[in-house]
């Protein structure tokens, strides 16, 4: 039987996205990280040849006797070609006139002083350009004259650089995310692994396993797994104390019935009178009859227990078939009834075991109860298409018409069996068996006369 | 046969040993455990009946003890519980059969007898009469060397008669012994089994006698 259990989420999914959320904001930020370093570096390294070939042409200065001598040395500009395509600006002023270059060239906010160049980013007609700004102050005629030296260049061979390095960023961080995405997803179910193992080992068991739980389970699932096996244990308990407590009431029980029987049977056996005769066994049948419907309520009650859970096993079917005909063969003889057997050798069923007997036990007892004697019963095991077929045929009285549905109904038994002992929970019972393990039982009368009981299952 | 009974209920004891005194067996009776393994070191038994709750251990103990000391004697169970799991369990502590409490004596007799057929019997227990030779554990009748197998009934019907031989047993006994009590046969009904067993007794000099209005009885002319 299966029980739907409330669902109150999934403890791996939950620690999986937990776990994948930290993996996104760790790859977002190693993104973030990464794109700024290349950013700043790459700008870093623009500014300082920015700035030496500022410096470069600031040293070649030199005071004529007319004014400044301005001689930009080659490589002033070969350094920078030497990094990318870019076009470059100059401008050079002194006192604040531009005396070569692009007079437009956009000046640093603040004035630059002479130690350091300044670096700054302007739109120069319309591109936006890296400039360097380096002050010199150079002695013209013993008079100071301040020289501003700009050297700017456009950006695309950085902005390729930038957007190179956020490529590589964004590979490097979802690259990481489904590395630890992956390793969250192992270690998720690494850690709720144990959970099903425990579960499968419960699982697994026979319906009728009440051994405590012994499998290692990790530190967190102790407590569920001692109190689980705390359950189990006082539930063995309760079914201990109960099948003691059977027991012992059937054997306070049966006990003395078992001397009335004897005790009937000695004096039957003295009896000098047909009246006494009769009394005693009249007697003698009332103890069968409740010895009877004693173990049939019993069994009626095993089998609505078991049928809920049936422990479901591999045996061979032949064998038990063979069992059960044996332990009824004496009562068999006492009736000079003779019992056939074929039986296709080695037949596996997969079924309870238990209950199947029980099953194979009522349908004999049936038909040698309601055989006449020196009679035959021919019990056949068949492998048919839809299961293995049993098949156990008596020369009895029939079932004079009555049908199979009303027959298999508690209590009831045939009009024709008055004089038989007999409870009414054989049929019943077979029925409830074979539609526990899905399988078919059926009571038909023979042409010849009798019946055949078929059981497939 | 000489049987073990072991059972701690009194009146039941007293009655089953007394009920199959009346079929001509010996039968001694223990109470508990203790006096039970006193006895079958002091005897040997045909058969050993055994109830399962006795006050000093359980019946399983004592099946466990004989067979670990290679007790050859088969043990019939008494058990109170009518379970397949429960039979299965006797039959695996190395019982031969059990019964059910209450239990019909003819269902033991016969129990005993396929236990004892199983075992290879002993032969001990050959019956002759008037020029036959009756086994009744094999359930053969042999008469000048010829082997005549018996039917159950008649084979009761052979020991009924000739446990008490030259005595008039009647009809009405006869069905009480040869039927079980959830039958209800007519006394005619033993004139059947009377007539196949005097055609199996052809060419010996036991005969079934009529004695009319009366019963039956076996003598040797």
């Amino acid at each position: 039987m299966r029980y739907e259990n409330l669902q109150a989420g999934s403890l791996g999914r939950r620690l999986l996205i937990q776990l994948l959320i930290v993996a996104g904001i760790l790859s977002a930020l190693l993104y973030l990280a990464v794109r700024s370093v290349a950013n700043q570096a790459a700008e870093a390294s623009h500014n300082n040849i920015l700035g030496a070939s500022a410096t470069a042409i600031a040293e070649q200065l030199g005071s004529g006797s007319e004014g400044i001598n301005i001689d930009i040395p080659y490589s002033a500009f070969s350094m920078l070609g030497a990094i990318s395509d870019d076009r470059v600006f100059y401008r050079i002023d002194t006192d604040d006139i531009t005396a070569t270059g692009y007079e437009d060239l956009p000046l640093p906010a603040s004035t630059p002083t002479t130690s350091k160049p300044t670096y700054y980013s302007a739109l120069f007609r319309g591109t936006p350009i890296r400039a360097a700004a380096q002050l010199r102050v150079i002695p013209i005629n013993d008079k100071p004259v301040s020289v501003l030296i700009l050297v700017a260049q456009t950006q695309q061979g950085q902005n390729a650089i930038t957007s190179r390095v956020a490529n590589t960023a964004a590979a490097l961080g979802i690259g990481f995310f489904l590395v630890a995405g992956t390793m969250s997803w192992l270690a998720t179910r690494s850690t709720v692994k144990p959970l099903y193992s425990v579960a499968n080992a419960i699982g697994r068991r026979g319906a009728h396993d009440l051994r405590p739980l012994r499998s290692p389970v990790p530190s967190e699932l102790t407590p569920l797994v001692d109190s689980l096996n705390d359950f189990i244990s006082r539930l063995r308990g309760t079914l201990n104390r109960t099948e003691t407590f059977m027991a012992e009431a059937a054997h306070h029980i049966r006990t003395p019935l078992a001397t009335v029987r004897a005790q009937a049977e000695i004096a039957l056996r003295q009896a000098e009178t047909n009246s006494s005769r009769k009394t005693l066994r009249t007697v003698i049948r009332a103890v069968d009859e409740s010895s009877r419907s004693a173990s049939q309520l019993l069994d009626h009650a095993m089998i609505s227990y078991r049928s809920d859970q049936l422990s479901l096993d591999a045996f061979d079917y032949t064998e038990l078939v063979q069992d059960v005909v044996n332990a009824t063969s004496a009562i068999a003889e006492l009736k000079d009834l003779e019992v056939n057997t074929i039986l296709e050798p080695n037949l596996q069923l997969v079924g309870d075991r238990v209950l199947i007997e029980v099953a194979l036990n009522n349908l004999m007892d049936n038909a040698i109860k309601y055989s006449a004697p020196d009679s035959t019963i021919d019990v056949q095991l068949t492998q048919t298409d839809s299961g293995i077929r049993c098949d156990i045929r008596d020369a009895g009285r029939g079932l004079s018409g009555l049908s199979q549905s009303s027959l298999s109904e508690r209590f009831k038994r045939g009009e024709n069996v008055k004089d038989v002992v007999g409870s009414g929970l054989g049929l019943t019972m077979v029925e409830a068996i074979a539609s526990a393990h899905d399988g078919h039982f059926s009571i038909t009368e023979n042409p010849g006369g009798g019946t055949c009981a078929t059981l497939l299952l | 046969m000489r049987f073990l009974l072991i059972e701690d209920n009194a009146d039941l004891a007293l009655s089953v040993t007394e009920r199959l005194q009346l079929d001509g067996h010996a039968v001694d009776w223990a109470g508990d455990l203790k006096q039970a393994n006193q006895c079958i070191q002091s005897m040997n038994y045909d058969l050993i009946l055994l109830d399962i709750m006795l006050p000093d251990g359980s019946g399983r103990d004592f099946l466990n003890t004989q067979r670990s000391t290679n007790g050859t004697t088969p043990v019939i169970v008494m058990t109170a519980q009518n379970s397949v799991s429960d039979r299965v369990s006797l039959l695996d502590s190395g019982a031969d059969d059990y019964v059910t409490k209450p239990f019909d004596f003819a269902e033991l007799e016969a129990r005993c007898r396929a236990v004892l057929r199983r075992r290879g019997g002993s032969a001990q227990n050959i019956i002759r009469f008037g020029g036959m030779e009756f086994d009744p554990l094999a359930a053969t009748l042999y008469i000048n060397d010829e082997v005549r197998p018996l039917r159950n009934r008649e084979l009761r019907l052979l020991e009924i008669l000739l446990s008490s031989k030259e005595r008039i047993l009647s009809k009405a006994h006869l069905v009480d012994r040869l039927f079980s009590y959830s039958e209800d046969p007519s006394e005619n009904a033993i004139e059947v089994y009377v007539g196949r067993l005097r055609k199996k007794l052809e060419g010996c000099s036991a005969q079934i006698e009529t004695v009319r209005g009366v019963g039956y009885r076996i003598r040797s002319e």
